[in-house]
């Protein structure tokens, strides 16, 4: 099969790979490129597993071919971390509140719900379920992921902490 | 009510319990339940403390079974039957095997041993049936595996999988458990279609029957559920030092021995080491991948990977066992219960597995939390072409839920009496003997998790249009923690501090994400007084770990916390004197607390003389003390006679109720859950952040089961194999579920705590079919109680009033 060279930007660093013209993006992060944060779930775009941020916008990686999103800006999980590693004040939160069991949905869940903070200063619980509808979860029953991503947004907006 | 149960608002954290908080006067703990030697507050126990694999999950760094990539590994993949029953004439494999890439076909004639005996009922009397490992010359169900392929590239691997021609003769096949049973039905293994019955008896159960004042008479069935992790099974697998080495998402890993078997190969040259897992439900409780991959990698001598698609796991993995379940409760007519006879029949699908344990389960709480005098149920397990059932959250023992805590309110419906006061009538007592004959050793707050679940509804909802009912609805449960007891379960544990201070826990114990290492981390921290960053923890591998059993039947907070409390003890109790010698002062002096002992006999001493853990494992040499201890924890053993109905069961149980509020479209059938509150007795939260996470998870998938999740099999074929069509609730389909944890202060788990892990998915159907009946004044018996069902009700009703 013929195979294609490809450049993609991922957490803000450029990485050239040989691609199949089949190869989707998930297969490439998490097995080219040995990314753990980026998880096989089922392969058609439901569940939500594998989301990632594309110029940052939450989609699924399972769907999309590499050779779709040569150029554009991928953001995953360990993107969020600091230059030093340090969690993100969201990934804290989940730490803090319980927001993870299992943990294998919660990159695809962090990352949407990141997405919405960007976009929204202040979404209600309500928002916050609609955002995260496409992200399945079978282990929290889903309480102390909202409880969570609020906490997040409440001590986003205390003037003390800041972002 | 329990004098010492704590409500939540105090719970969390701030609950004042102390290492000495030993339960009331009458329980007698374990001996191994208490911690040893001092008196002061707990600081690790009872905090809502994040451990260190939390962190990992939150960053995406936890390496999940499928995160591993070895050089040079090879994918493999299976190929499986898309006959429910046929017989296989021929299988060419020779195109496969030609493919550019492929490195290995394997068919059942190149498996060393091709056969897999499952004695889950250890001998008590279920048919023993050889399951081939790859189907030689018949298949029995649509996903049995029959050939066997690696290949350079996992794209390859697939190709070659189209390449294999299996030619097939259809067989007939049975796919419901009743027409299974009747005489001239064709047969799924030639020793019979019943694979195991259980009976248990106590009293005179037919005559009390006749002589009770109402009897009341109830048919329930359940249906075929998927545990839909959202880790697909899958792990890599490789050969080192001539040891066959699986990494895979297991539950168990003295799969090993088994693996072993299949292979031909001394039990210690197989090694299974157990990834964090990324679910399991009791999914990951049976082999999954192991022996593909041991074969893979054993023919090939190369590093393997094999990861289950969706489709493939949601079609081949096994399901929840589907029950028939009919009951008769006789009541005296104050809504006393004389006597229940209950039938119950579960769909084994065409093998064994875990079946003849899960219908004993069921057998053995088929009367629930209720005092029950005569009692005569009969469980069997049956056979049929259908993808095989076996272990999910809650194992038999769940599924009884929604026809007993039916039956309740049926009783009180025929009776004219309150459903609370029905319930609190016949709630069992510790003391109680229940229906197999024994004693209830342990607290049983039920009453107090009825309370507070009811309560914690608030008040009551208005319907929001014309067309709606709500409805109130409430379900109780008793849900064993740990094996059945003629097992003789044991766990160990290995404790050892470095020469830093810093401690390792090493326990065969695999991690199902719900914290298990991260409790037995927190036990040891109590009991040393090392923090829990100086602690690494190294859990599930067979060459590393001590066994301890798998993390299944809520069995690894009891088992393991207790080999670890034990192990604490032990090393606490061997490091006191050498303190005690640095300190100049008495071994009963002695506090160990952040990071020192301390010679400290009343509290508020802040200048007490310490000793260092460091300085204290440096000393340890000098008093020829070595600073590690094994232990290991056996669980009380029993017998069970299969002849008189009566013997052991299980060690404890966890007891708790479960209250919801549901509108209830009458035009379209559609239920929403508007409140939904839980509440179980945990005897105490080992970390309230968990326990509460669990009980969140189970009601989750409880109502999941409840309403819209079914695996639809048409003549064995799975109709629902994808998660577009087989659907699991999401973030907009349930409420949030409230927690009312009650802590007793009795349990036989470390520190007096009960098992949490299944508990909290027995009630949620039950509670909904209550609710969805207060609602309409219809009751659902059929799961799940879809729309369209509902309407069925409705419709009947009206046509039936019409007629």
């Amino acid at each position: 099969m013929t195979t294609q060279l490809v450049t993609l930007r991922v957490n803000g660093v450029v990485r050239t790979v040989e691609v199949e013209p089949s190869s989707t993006l998930l297969e490439v992060l998490h097995d080219d490129f040995g990314m753990s944060d980026v998880r096989y779930g089922c392969g058609e775009g439901v569940c939500g597993t594998c989301t990632v941020l594309l110029d940052g916008e939450p989609v699924s990686a399972c769907l999309l071919f590499a050779v779709q999103v040569i150029d554009r800006e991928i953001t995953t999980l360990s993107g969020l971390l600091g230059e030093d590693g340090s969690l993100h004040p969201l990934q804290q939160s989940f730490l803090e509140l319980g927001g993870s069991q299992c943990g294998f949905c919660t990159p695809g869940v962090i990352l949407t719900a990141h997405s919405l903070c960007e976009r929204t200063v202040v979404p209600t619980r309500d928002e916050i379920r609609y955002e995260l509808v496409g992200n399945l979860c079978r282990c929290t029953g889903y309480t102390k992921i909202l409880d969570s991503v609020e906490d997040y947004v409440a001590r986003r907006v205390e003037p003390e902490v800041g972002s | 009510m329990m004098g010492n149960a704590t409500t939540p608002d105090t719970a969390p954290g701030g609950r004042a319990s102390t290492i000495d908080d030993r339960s009331t006067e009458t329980f007698t703990p374990d001996s191994s339940g208490r911690i040893s030697g001092e008196v002061r507050p707990m600081n690790v126990v009872g905090q809502r403390l994040a451990h260190h694999d939390f962190v990992d999950k939150v960053k995406g760094s936890m390496l999940y079974a499928a995160d591993w990539h070895l050089p040079g590994m090879l994918y493999g993949r299976i190929v499986r039957s898309t006959m429910a029953s046929a017989r296989i004439t021929g299988i060419e494999v020779d195109e496969a095997r030609a493919l550019e890439g492929v490195a290995v076909v394997i068919t059942a004639e190149d498996v060393p041993f091709n056969e897999h005996i499952e004695r889950a009922s250890g001998g008590l009397g279920e048919l023993l049936i050889a399951m081939p490992i790859l189907a030689r010359d018949r298949v029995r169900y649509v996903g049995e595996p029959v050939v066997l392929i690696a290949a350079e590239t996992q794209q390859i691997a697939d190709q070659a999988a189209e390449l294999v021609w299996i030619e097939y003769e259809d067989l007939p096949g049975v796919f419901d458990p009743e027409s299974a049973m009747e005489t001239g039905a064709p047969l799924v293994h030639d020793e019979g279609n019943v694979l195991v019955e259980w009976k248990i008896e106590h009293g005179e159960a037919t005559s009390a029957l006749d002589g009770a004042d109402a009897v009341v008479e109830g048919e329930y069935r359940s249906q075929h559920v998927e545990h839909a992790y959202l880790e697909p099974e899958g792990g890599v697998g490789w050969i080192e030092n001539g040891v066959v080495t699986l990494r895979v998402s297991t539950q168990v890993i003295e799969h090993a021995i088994e693996v072993a078997h299949i292979l031909g190969l001394p039990e210690n040259k197989v090694r299974v080491i157990a990834a964090y897992m990324g679910g399991g439900f009791g999914g990951k409780e049976d082999m999954t991948v192991e022996p593909f991959l041991a074969l893979l990698v054993w023919k090939t001598r190369r590093p393997v990977r094999m990861i289950w698609d969706r489709q493939e796991s949601m079609s081949a993995s096994t399901k929840r066992h589907p029950f028939i379940m009919r009951y008769r409760t006789g009541v005296k007519s104050d809504g006393t219960i004389v006597a229940q006879e209950v039938d119950i029949i579960g769909d084994a699908g065409a093998y064994p597995y875990l079946s003849a344990r899960i219908m004993f389960a069921g057998a053995a709480l088929a009367c629930g939390p209720y005092r029950t005098p005569n009692v005569c149920v009969r469980s069997r397990a049956v056979f049929t072409n259908n993808v095989p059932t076996s272990a999910f959250r809650g194992f038999g023992a769940m599924q009884v839920t929604l026809a007993y805590e039916s039956q309740m309110d049926r009783v009180a419906e025929a009776l004219g009496l309150d459903r609370f006061e029905v319930r609190r009538r016949n709630f069992v007592a510790k003391g109680d003997v229940i229906p197999t004959g024994e004693t209830l050793q342990t607290a049983v707050a039920i009453s107090e998790t009825m309370e507070r679940a009811w309560a914690g509804l608030g008040a009551p909802s208005e319907p929001s249009a014309p067309n709606k009912r709500v409805g109130r609805g409430i379900g109780c449960n008793m849900q064993p923690y740990g094996r059945t007891i003629w097992f003789r379960d044991r766990a160990s544990a290995w404790l050892s501090l470095q020469a830093d201070g810093s401690l390792l826990i090493r326990a065969g114990v695999t991690d199902l994400g719900a914290g298990q290492a991260a409790s037995l981390c927190a036990i040891a921290a109590e009991v040393l007084g090392v923090s829990l960053d100086d602690i690494s923890v190294y859990i599930g591998d067979t060459a590393l770990t001590p066994p301890a059993g798998g993390t299944y039947a809520t069995r690894q907070l009891y088992m393991s916390g207790n080999a670890v409390l034990n192990a604490s003890n032990q090393l606490r109790d061997k490091l006191a004197p050498v303190a005690a010698d640095a300190l100049g002062c008495a071994v009963e002096d002695l506090v160990f607390e952040s990071g020192r002992a301390s010679a400290k006999q009343h509290s508020g001493e802040d200048t007490a003389p310490f000793v260092t853990m460091r300085e204290l494992v440096q000393q340890c040499g000098a008093h020829g003390v070595d600073p590690t201890v094994f232990a290991l924890w056996r669980a009380e053993a029993g017998t069970f006679d299969t002849g008189t109905g009566q013997g052991a069961s299980f060690p404890d149980y966890t007891y708790g109720t479960h209250a919801a509020e549901v509108e209830v479209d009458v035009e379209t059938g559609e239920v929403t859950v508007l409140k939904y509150v839980a509440s179980h007795d945990v005897g105490r939260a080992i970390n309230p952040m968990r326990v509460e996470g669990q009980i969140q998870g189970g009601a989750m998938q409880g109502l999941g089961y409840a309403l819209m999740e079914e695996i639809v099999l048409e003549e064995g074929n799975n109709l629902s194999s994808l998660f577009s069509g087989y659907l699991i609730p999401t973030f907009e389909d349930m409420p949030d579920i409230r927690i009312e944890i009650v802590e007793s202060g009795e349990g036989k788990g470390p520190l007096n705590a009960r098992g949490i892990g299944e508990p909290p998915i027995g009630n949620v159907a039950g509670t909904i079919a209550n609710a969805i009946t207060d609602a309409i004044g219809l009751r659902p018996t059929r799961l799940p109680m879809t729309p369209e069902r509902i309407l069925d009700l409705l419709d009947a009703s009206s046509s039936s009033d019409g007629g």
